[in-house]
């Protein structure tokens, strides 16, 4: 997949702010990292609302599947997402 | 619908083997699923604890009877999100499950605990644990919160999807655990379930758990709305550190305000049954054993148990109500500024309470080396065996002055300033160590977040009980026994049928033996021979000056304080808190960190290190305080 921040939408769940929600597009992980966020419901598909954070907005709080999952940015910058609510850039 | 509706699992012809009856029933779940509050109500104190405290931490094994009253062993699995190894508690788990676990045998039936509010979530745990082929009861916990939420599920048509019985349950209230008696008395078959999905294929499975669960006519139920709320004050820019700090302190003043008064109301129990007893007995060495041996030395140790006590209630009311993991999400920021990641920070902070469990707890870092390093490091956080020895060396030598008011004197800083001298040595080491040969790339964090509950009484009250049986274990072993060979060793050798003076017991020679090795540090060799003794467990240092102070007419009458004061200069006395805070003199946690790291060459670099660096640093502080 070519990430093509041009496309309205397009971007790292890191880049996503406080409140915002997004569509998950796919997991640029390593295998096993990848398989532990699908166990924990971060499915392409699946919506993803970015809540509080730590400190300084790192690690960050998600919601997804019902749940909350914190996530260092070098984790959450490799998950590309679809911007719902408004546009992230 | 009744909470407590079993959905039995459709019939299948029976096969013979499987009508012998269950042995040994693992209890599966993902985390924060409500197993351990399952487990601790089905088998409550019928929990074996097995050799040493804290090591039994890794599967705790419980009992519970069937139908007939036939007991069947219950063993509680470390939650799993899938069967694939990630992290060593998912080894551990799927190792039992598979019958690999040494000295375990194969469990025959497995409970399987889902959380009912998160059940499309939690079934893809089911396809695997299912595809096992073990008879499987599947508990969707949580009754309560779905149905008070909104939510709804059709346990007989998730039975029959599933090819399992299915029965609706509240761990926390008990509704619905009947399900499990009548599970466990039958003969139950091996799941028959519809469709089980490509197990390796985790969207695969994700997508075969909404199907089911819309089969079984799943709704969902609402979040409720005060989880994000407490999120936006625990996590919020500015109040979210305060609170941090406040709550951290507030560990800490608990322990010693509330603490003392208990402890000191123990300890004149202690004294006036230990007089009663002498009186029972004819004076001679009988006596002697009895109150100036035993009763001295295990009774000086004893009074700790209710500030050790109060430690584990707060931290565990922290873990159960569920502020902990944001407490890490917290820490993380500056966690990694030594090479560690928040994950490291429950352990790290249990690790005041007292390493062992502590070190068991850091099977949840997944990256072995961060694992290694934080292992090492937390024997370096001022565990609960340091506090009496701190509080004895304190009380003895610093006079209490108000500082910040009543509330905070100058004890309570040099307290805290011991605590921070130990967190500061785990940060150095720490960085020394992930700087070098346990570096390693940044381990992902991704961590999951409990939802927020009340603590319950009965979860808090096993915990401590757990604590307590182990602590009066440590002091009726361990502590029983040095206090026992010390009395022999100050009673012998006897000079005509009397006991000699103390400066010619046989305790006496071997405190001369190493007394050129701690004469640099101003120690005689009396606090060398309690230094010997607290090699086994910190706090033993207090039995042992407690026995040696006893049988010394010199010093007979003065209370344990004054008679340190005879024994130690002010510096020497800076030098040995220095000393405890950075020895390793603890059998448990060099015990459980051989374990834990397969070998003993990790438990031998760190107890080097940390003698080490305790020698050098005493030696150190008593030269420095000697210019005072």
């Amino acid at each position: 997949m070519i990430f093509n921040f041009a496309d309205a939408g397009i971007a790292a769940l890191a880049d996503l702010k406080e409140g915002q929600s997004a569509v998950l597009e796919q997991l640029d992980l390593a295998p096993r990292v990848a398989d532990h966020l699908m166990n924990l419901g971060f499915i392409p598909g699946v919506e993803i609302v970015a809540a509080r954070s730590g400190p300084g907005g790192d690690p960050r709080v998600y919601r997804v599947d019902g749940i909350e999952v914190a996530l260092r940015r070098d984790v959450s910058s490799r998950i590309v997402v679809r911007a719902l609510s408004r546009s992230v850039q | 619908m009744a909470l407590s509706t079993i959905a039995p699992a459709p019939p299948i012809s029976e096969t013979p083997s499987a009508k012998k009856g269950f042995r040994t029933i693992a209890v599966v779940g993902p985390p924060n699923s409500g197993k351990t509050t399952l487990f601790n109500r089905l088998t409550g104190l019928r929990q074996k604890v097995a050799n040493f405290p804290g090591v039994t931490v890794e599967h705790h094994l419980g009992f519970i009877r069937d139908g007939s009253g036939r007991e069947i062993e219950l063993i509680d699995l470390p939650g799993i999100y899938s069967l694939s190894p990630r992290s060593e508690d998912e080894v551990v788990a799927i190792n039992v499950l598979n019958g690999e676990m040494p000295g375990l045998s194969r469990p025959d039936g497995v409970l399987l605990i889902l959380d009912s509010t998160h059940l499309e979530r939690h079934l893809m745990l089911a396809a695997r644990i299912i595809a096992l082929g073990l008879p499987t009861l599947v508990l969707l916990n949580m009754a309560d919160e779905l149905k008070k939420q909104g939510g709804h599920v059709d346990v007989l048509l998730l039975a029959k999807q599933l090819g399992t019985p299915v029965a609706l349950i509240s761990a926390t209230s008990g509704a619905g655990i009947e399900a499990i008696s009548a599970f466990v008395s039958s003969h139950s078959e091996a799941p028959s379930p519809l469709a089980l999905p490509v197990l390796a294929d985790a969207k695969k499975c994700r997508e075969w758990a909404y199907q089911v669960g819309h089969a079984a006519s799943y709704r969902k139920p609402v979040s409720p709305v005060w989880t994000q709320r407490l999120d936006s004050l625990f996590l919020n820019r500015v109040w979210g550190p305060i609170i941090f700090a406040v709550v951290v302190m507030g560990v800490f003043q608990t322990i010693f305000s509330a603490g003392q008064p208990l402890s000191n109301a123990l300890q004149a129990l202690l004294d006036v049954t230990g007089k009663q007893v002498g009186a029972l007995l004819p004076a001679g060495l009988l006596r002697s054993l009895i109150v100036d041996g035993i009763w001295k030395g295990t009774g000086s140790v004893l009074v700790f148990l209710p500030q050790i006590l109060l430690l584990f209630l707060v931290i565990g009311i922290l873990e159960d109500s569920g502020y902990l993991a944001r407490a890490a999400v917290i820490a993380d920021k500056t966690m990694s500024r030594v090479g560690l990641n928040g994950k490291a920070f429950i352990p790290l902070l249990s690790a005041y309470a007292c390493a062992v469990p502590a070190i068991m707890a850091t099977r949840t870092i997944e990256n072995k080396r961060d694992r290694i390093a934080t292992i090492l490091i937390a024997p370096f956080m001022t565990c609960s065996a340091r506090l009496p020895v701190y509080t004895m060396i304190i009380a003895a030598f610093l006079p209490n002055r108000p500082l910040l008011g009543s509330f905070f004197g100058t004890r309570a800083l040099a307290m805290l300033g011991l605590y921070v001298l130990g967190f500061l040595m785990a940060v150095i080491t720490a960085r020394i160590l992930k700087s070098s040969v346990l570096k390693s790339k940044d381990s992902p964090f991704i961590m999951e977040m409990p939802p927020y509950r009340w603590p319950t009484l009965r979860s808090l009250g096993l915990r401590l009980l757990d604590r307590s049986k182990a602590f009066l274990y440590r002091a009726g072993t361990v502590i029983l026994g040095v206090t026992i060979v010390l009395w022999l060793l100050t009673t012998f050798p006897m000079h005509n049928g009397q006991p000699p003076a103390i400066q010619d017991s046989a305790v006496a020679t071997m405190g001369h033996v190493i007394e050129p090795v701690i004469r640099p540090l101003g120690f005689d060799w009396k606090i060398g021979v309690g230094l010997l003794t607290s090699f086994a467990a910190r706090e033993v240092i207090i039995a042992t000056m407690g026995t040696l102070h006893g049988v010394d007419p010199e010093s007979h009458a003065f209370d344990l304080q004054s008679a340190l004061r005879h024994e130690l200069t002010p510096a020497a006395a800076v030098a040995l808190l220095v000393f405890f805070a950075f020895a390793m003199q603890c059998m448990s946690t060099l015990a459980v960190v051989r374990r834990e790291t397969n070998g003993w060459k990790w438990p031998a670099v760190q107890f080097t290190y940390m003698t080490l660096v305790a020698y050098a640093s005493a030696f150190a502080a008593y030269h420095i305080a000697l210019l005072f």
